[in-house]
């Protein structure tokens, strides 16, 4: 790699502001298919904040998965992968396959989302978060298992010395998903990507990972990107907020001000698809967004949502509205009429011509 | 893991219970009278009852049953009514050559199938894997004794790389044992590594799709152990199915190939007895080899509970 990334890693201990932890610009993904083409990502960018918690929130089918996979090239060979990731100032897109193993799990580490199956069902809980450990930190046997105990127990393991010598099938989703995480902070990685963590699990259990979670960013200081559909997780637990609709980041805000002046129709519609006491108690309807997500051979120069948006007019169906800051508030989003600040068609001061490069927020 | 163990044991004899129920059944269903044929060409009426007595072919079929169990049970087998050597002398002399050429069969097979399942499987869509593919295609549809006769007409005959046929004793002379037994144990193994390439090959993608790999791979983990360790091993246990069932296949097909190599082994002892209708000495072959399968059959099922620490609990609750 020729990236000007030697010493980056320095530059940030030393703390230099001008670079985030993780920059992720234009990242683009598509898989070839049988079917032909399929787009995935469409020029997301976003940043991660060391010591801080990022929801990526969107449907299934939005991308927020493949986009996260995409991060450390953990994605298929059928997978085209473009745009930048520099994590800590060195380039992951195009890193040789040597570079990228040395970084996962060393500095970009995953939880996924089927605590069932994400562990080999041949291999004891001991060996499987020892195995990292050795890999990563060149650790010994014995040294790597006592480690292990000590996480299993950061993670609110009880016996972890038991526990260890245990296979995945004598243990509870909940205790897997400890595991995982065990597995996933054991060499201090600088980003977690934590895919859905929770939605397989029962809710009480829900609130004990979302508690690890919400202690390995304040005591470790990691960078959390947090991919879920829960939007009571994210209430809960982020400090800001990415909400992605087919591929493309359509909104990105502060978490408070996100709940509070939604401006992408989608984040309106997510958000009043939430159930709470007053609708269910009542006869009411769950409310819905109506259609579905679409599978894109292309991404087409128009709003994707358009299709499913109350607000959409010829313009949403015939230029793709870039992601910018929305006016009367803080926060970004892609749309030509943002909701809450004036009515469809009339057109904003801060609506721009087409082909006006995306803006990042740096 | 007990309880699994001494129920997997009730069941297997069982099994081996019911295999001298067929065995001597099935003998008895042989078209053709073996006192009539001991007593050769002059059969007068009282030799071959004579002969009926002696061997007591003339009691009722459930005490002759009787007989054959308890004898049996002490490895007493009887004597060949040909040669009159003990039958339990004849398998000791047969047996280890039969055993000796399958295993050598099945690691030959194991080896060349397990590392050509894995590569069809790594490098699906490529050029290996097609000719992985084109391997085990031929692999299954030559006939053994093709296969054999064309090794000897080229390895042996044409380049002298191996002998023809023939057998030594491996105690006698380790190297010319090897020597004889490296052609059967090819062409014996290569249906079978055909039959666990296929196997490996699709178990092996089955487990690269799985989330665990998926997580190895997240772990920083190489590649090679990715493929090796982690999808090999839960590859495996579907792989040790197939080889357990095949190996019975495999004693089979050595009766085949042990002709074709003039080995002394269970294959030619099978062949020799059922054309002179040698009664004791087909029981004792049948016996046995039945008695080899119902053993390798438990022996791959504690093999899987090594393999799969899932099955080991499953065991403990039933």
């Amino acid at each position: 790699m020729s990236a000007p990334a030697t010493g980056a890693a320095a530059d940030l201990l030393s703390g230099d502001a001008e670079e985030p932890l993780l920059r992720v610009r234009d990242l683009t993904v598509g898989f070839r298919t049988e079917d032909g083409p399929v787009s995935a990502v469409d020029h997301v960018s976003f940043d991660a904040r060391a010591g801080e918690l990022l929801a990526v929130v969107g449907e299934s089918g939005c991308g927020k998965s493949v986009a996260a996979m995409a991060l450390s090239g953990l994605l298929a060979r059928n997978a085209t992968v473009s745009g930048s990731v520099r994590l800590g100032g060195r380039e992951l897109v195009g890193a040789s396959p040597d570079q990228l193993r040395a970084v996962r799990g060393k500095e970009i580490a995953y939880i996924f989302q089927e605590p069932m199956t994400s562990l080999n069902p041949v291999f004891t809980v001991g060996r499987q978060v020892a195995e990292v450990l050795r890999v990563h930190e060149g650790m010994s046997r014995t040294q790597a298992l006592d480690r292990a105990v000590e996480l299993l127990d950061l993670v609110g393991i009880p016996h972890p010395r038991e526990r260890l010598r245990q296979y995945p099938h004598q243990l509870s989703g909940g205790l897997r998903q400890r595991v995982m995480i065990a597995m996933a902070v054991a060499c201090d990685p600088r980003v977690l990507v934590a895919d859905e963590p929770t939605t397989a699990l029962d809710v009480t259990v829900q609130a004990g990972i979302l508690d690890v979670l919400r202690d390995l960013r304040d005591r470790l200081g990691a960078a959390i990107v947090l991919i879920t559909h829960d939007l009571g997780v994210v209430a809960d637990v982020a400090d800001r907020v990415m909400v992605m609709y087919a591929g493309r980041v359509v909104e990105r805000s502060e978490v408070d001000e996100l709940f509070a002046r939604p401006r992408h129709h989608y984040t309106v519609g997510l958000l009043g698809a939430v159930p709470s006491a007053r609708v269910s108690g009542g006869e009411q309807r769950l409310r819905e967004i109506p259609g579905l997500v679409p599978t894109l051979e292309q991404q087409p120069d128009a709003c994707t949502f358009a299709a499913r948006c109350p607000a959409a007019d010829e313009r949403c169906r015939s230029q793709e509205p870039p992601l910018a800051p929305a006016p009367q508030s803080s926060h970004e989003v892609a749309c030509w009429h943002p909701a809450g600040t004036r009515p469809p068609g009339d057109r904003a001061p801060g609506d721009r011509a087409p082909g006006v490069a995306r803006e990042e927020s740096g | 893991m007990g309880r699994y163990l001494l129920s997997r044991l009730g069941q297997s004899l069982v099994t081996l219970l019911l295999a001298t129920v067929v065995v001597f059944a099935g003998v008895r269903a042989l078209p053709g009278d073996p006192a009539r044929a001991l007593a050769g060409e002059e059969n007068n009426p009282a030799q071959v009852a004579a002969i009926r007595a002696k061997y007591g072919l003339d009691d009722a079929v459930w005490v002759q049953y009787w007989r054959y169990l308890t004898h049996s049970l002490t490895g007493d087998f009887g004597t060949s009514v040909r040669t009159n050597i003990p039958v339990r002398s004849l398998l000791a002399g047969a047996l280890p050559v039969t055993m000796e050429l399958s295993l050598l069969a099945l690691t030959v097979a194991a080896l060349i199938g397990v590392l050509t399942g894995v590569l069809a499987a790594v490098r699906r869509g490529r050029p290996a894997e097609w000719l992985a593919n084109g391997f085990a295609l031929l692999g299954l549809s030559v006939p053994n004794f093709w296969l054999g006769l064309m090794a000897i007409l080229w390895l042996s005959v044409a380049w002298s790389i191996f002998p023809a046929s023939g057998h030594v004793p491996f105690l006698e002379d380790p190297a010319a044992n090897l020597a004889h037994m490296a052609l059967p144990a090819l062409v014996l193994g290569t249906g079978l590594a055909a039959v666990i390439m296929r196997q490996t090959r699709s178990s092996m993608l089955d487990a690269l799709s799985t989330d665990y790999v998926r997580t190895a791979r997240a772990k920083g983990l190489r590649e090679r152990t990715v493929v090796g360790i982690h999808a090999l091993r839960n590859s495996l246990i579907v792989v040790v199915t197939i080889v357990g069932l095949q190996l019975g296949a495999l004693i089979s097909g050595a009766v085949v190939t042990e002709r074709i190599f003039a080995l002394p082994g269970f294959g030619k002892l099978t062949v020799d007895s059922v054309f002179q209708r040698d009664y004791p000495v087909i029981q004792g072959v049948v016996l046995v080899t039945a008695t080899a399968y119902i053993v390798i059959n438990l022996l791959v099922d504690l093999l899987y509970s090594l393999i799969d620490p899932r099955i080991r609990v499953r065991g403990d609750v039933a």
